[in-house]
């Protein structure tokens, strides 16, 4: 099974897959954030007073939740080029990097919406009516009462989310986007051994995964401290 | 100072408040009381607009409250303060914090001017020394009275208190009720929905007597006390008082 195990894991390799490692780090990083700025406006939207807003909140939550990713990020390495091509009339050299990080903070940002619209639910009407009572408005209450609660309620569940943008991030092999599955593969190609090349990559996975959720779980502690 | 007149509230088909009528003059201190459900509580939020009453009108100095004059409507309500069951304080704030931050944000205050005024409030009600802490790290006695310097804070001319210690532990209940009855020593107009007849009785100049919606006794409180005139205030007052 591990025929090769012993040419697989040289250093040069090892590096090769860490380099991987940053790339589906880095990915995840990015989607994340771009996510989170995509769900404090799907949250607003869905909390809108106008109709028509909260329509659009949830559209998006709902096909985006309802679909794979995989589909997405194949749906958006097809259509923006023949859009980019319809538009100008040229060809467009695409970065699959790119794509895959808008198809990803799409995707997260789905996720995100419903965990700050719940972050804000969470938070006690009696916040609202007290802040009412003073006679701030409702974007001081949000500003000031309302998004600093919320924010303790929502970071653990974003670090889960984190979590699975870097595992889900693999997903990107697919339109050729070279992380660290993609980085395993052509190790295991290499060598006729892609189950060294696979077991590489697992550990390089659990070492993000297993910090990100040791560290979260540390946030938590904290931020639970000034309760 | 504060008019009631011909309020009227439902929640779908219950009709909590009926045709309620009401005059609340300068420096009073009126006891909202009643049994459970008797819309007590929504009768102070209708005053101050956390509810929105079906019909009648509420006056404030002898001006209607109109919540379409939106500038002239939230200086209304700013002049009054009101204290919750459950303190509502911000636990993402200092004591210090929470009552600074209207002040700065709807006062137009710097923050030493804010800090300034939290003091003087916060001595007043024997919490100083908590400044810094976080409303978590309080007693319920102190919580409340917190809530009520962040409320004063804000140099309301009236204050409308919601049951403001039946959360509290019994041996915290006086604190509260002492820094009220201080207050309203210094001609602070208040409304006080309690179960308190003890501050009713004997801080409270006048008590309002409320069952399913409708004001069914308004009279001196010593008066209420000792004679009352309704079946049903009779009937609530044998069943408060254990003898
Ligand atoms: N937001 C609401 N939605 C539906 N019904 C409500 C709402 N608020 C109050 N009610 C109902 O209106 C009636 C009056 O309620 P209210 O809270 O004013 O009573 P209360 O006199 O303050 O009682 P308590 O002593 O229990 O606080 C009750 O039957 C209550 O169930
Ligand atoms: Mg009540």
């Amino acid at each position: 099974m591990f025929v090769s195990l012993e040419q697989v894991f040289t250093s040069e390799n090892i590096l090769y897959l860490g380099k991987g490692a940053l790339m589906s780090l880095g990915i995840a990083i990015l989607s994340l954030f771009i996510g989170l700025i995509l769900g404090v406006l799907g949250a607003s939207a869905k909390r809108s007073k106008h109709l028509i807003f909260r329509a659009i909140g949830n559209f998006y939550v709902e096909v985006i939740r309802g679909t794979p990713m995989l589909l997405q990020i194949l749906i958006l390495f097809s259509v923006v080029p023949s859009i980019y091509t319809a538009i100008t009339g040229e060809v467009l050299r695409i970065n699959v990097y790119l794509i895959g990080i808008i198809a990803m903070s799409i995707n997260s940002g789905a996720y995100s919406t419903e965990l700050i619209r719940s972050g804000i639910n969470g938070v006690d009407k009696g916040q609202w009516e007290a802040c009412e009572t003073l006679g701030l408005s409702s974007w001081q209450t949000m500003r000031f009462v309302v998004l600093p609660q919320a924010f303790k309620l929502i970071v653990p569940p974003i670090i889960s989310e984190f979590v699975t943008l870097i595992k889900d991030s693999s997903l990107i092999s697919t339109i050729g986007a070279v992380e660290l599955l993609k980085a395993s593969q052509i190790v295991g190609n290499t060598y006729y051994d892609y189950m060294s090349a696979y077991a590489l990559a697992a550990i390089f996975y659990l070492i993000m995964t297993i910090s990100i959720s040791y560290i979260g779980k540390k946030v938590e502690k904290r931020l639970a401290v000034s309760d | 100072m504060i008019k009631v007149e011909h309020v009227e509230k439902n929640f779908g088909k219950l009709h909590a408040l009926n045709d309620v009528s009401l005059e609340v003059n300068k420096g009073e201190i009126v006891s909202l009381i009643g049994p459970s459900g008797s819309g007590k509580s929504t009768l102070l939020r209708c005053i101050h607009g956390l509810e929105k009453a079906d019909a009648g009108k509420i006056y404030i100095n002898g001006e209607v409250m109109d919540p379409s004059d939106e500038k002239k409507y939230r200086q209304q309500r700013n002049q009054m303060g009101f204290v919750f069951q459950h303190f509502n304080l911000f636990p993402n704030m200092t004591v210090l914090e929470n009552c600074n931050l209207a002040q700065i944000q709807v006062g137009g205050k710097t923050k030493e001017e804010a800090e300034k005024t939290s003091m003087e409030y916060l001595k007043r009600v024997g919490l100083a020394e908590k400044r810094d802490a976080y409303p978590n790290n309080l007693s319920g006695g102190q919580k409340q009275r917190v809530a009520i310097a962040r409320a004063l804070c804000m140099d309301p001319e009236m204050m409308l208190f919601d049951e403001p210690t039946s959360a509290l532990d019994p041996e915290m209940i006086k604190e509260v009720l002492e820094v009220m009855k201080d207050l309203g020593n210094q001609g602070m107009t208040m409304i006080v929905v309690t179960h308190e007849m003890g501050f009713a009785r004997k801080v409270g100049n006048r008590v309002v007597f409320l069952d399913h919606g409708e004001i069914v006794e308004d009279s001196p409180s010593e008066e209420f006390f000792s004679n009352p005139q309704s079946d049903r205030a009779k009937d609530f007052l044998s069943k408060v008082f254990y003898e």
